[in-house]
């Protein structure tokens, strides 16, 4: 049943997982912040735009330790790397896919004041119902949207 | 901000992409086969992440007067309301094409995955249009 359902093993997602937790847990105890990964997007948006929308304490104010968060991501797939020896890899969804998608994805998650990260973790471990139906909103509007895009011959 | 949290933000967030790289949930075709039902991982992740981080918000507040590096602790708080539940439902459509989410998109470009700089600077625009347009 564990190889139907899991076809690619479950210690790598569980360690993972208990990894972005500990991550999370860890930003929290030493410095007070809680929050996921998607308000980086408008936050840094706040240093180029005068728009006042960018403008607002909520984003000046915290678009330091979110860009410095931003930048430990990336360590962190660097460190993978160069840690499990894989080399590089790149993903072939289509360009187009890509493009539309992260549009989507920025705009929808900007809107809604939270992504996979913002609502799912930190909404969820701070018992926010509101998130909860965020997250249940997005996995079905998630799933039926790539099930429907294999329909149509896309990726 | 003192300069102390940024460092810790900077070694939390290395922790949070070095977790997104090894559970894979920087391959976006993997996130989409779990949209598809055929490897249900992500929910392994997800459920991981949240068991631990939910120890760790509701104990340290409890267990300590204030953060290590800081003076309060944080909330995350999220309203009911229609943009919040239709933001997610237009970030799942975005989800299902695209496979990505923006944690992974920015820790996949720590490891050479290149397309998703596509993806990064797509979010990028999708934030500045909910932002110019319909910000509030």
């Amino acid at each position: 049943m564990i190889e139907q359902y899991f076809p690619n093993g479950i210690g790598h997602y569980l360690a993972g997982g208990l990894m972005i937790g500990a991550a999370v847990g860890l930003l929290f105890i030493t410095t007070g912040l809680k929050g996921g990964m998607s308000t980086v997007f408008s936050s840094t948006w706040s240093f180029v735009s005068k728009i006042p929308f960018f403008q607002q304490a909520r984003f000046t104010e915290s678009r330091l330790w979110r860009l410095a968060f931003a930048a430990g991501l990336i360590l962190g797939g660097l460190a993978w790397m160069l840690f499990s020896g894989s080399g590089t890899w790149q993903t072939g969804i289509p360009w187009r896919q890509l493009i539309v998608g992260g549009f989507l994805v920025g705009f929808g998650a900007r809107l809604s004041n939270g992504c996979t990260s913002g609502h799912g973790i930190c909404g969820l471990a701070s018992f926010q119902m509101p998130s909860l139906l965020a997250v249940l909103t997005f996995l079905a509007t998630g799933i039926v949207t790539a099930q429907l895009m294999v329909r149509i011959g896309g990726m | 901000m003192n300069p102390i949290q940024l460092i810790w933000a900077l070694i939390s967030g290395a922790l949070f992409g070095f977790g997104l790289s090894l559970s894979t949930m920087t391959h976006p075709e993997v996130v989409l086969s779990f949209l598809r039902f055929t490897d249900f991982g992500l929910l392994l992740v997800l459920g991981g992440a949240v068991t631990v981080a939910t120890l760790c918000y509701q104990l340290a507040p409890r267990l300590l007067a204030k953060p290590l590096f800081g003076e309060v602790w944080g909330k995350y708080p999220s309203e009911l309301n229609t943009r919040t539940i239709g933001g997610a439902a237009v970030f799942g459509i975005g989800w299902g094409i695209a496979g990505v989410c923006p944690g992974p998109a920015i820790a996949g470009l720590g490891s050479g995955n290149w397309p998703l700089f596509l993806v990064v600077l797509a979010i990028f625009a999708g934030a500045w249009v909910q932002g110019r347009f319909f910000g509030s």
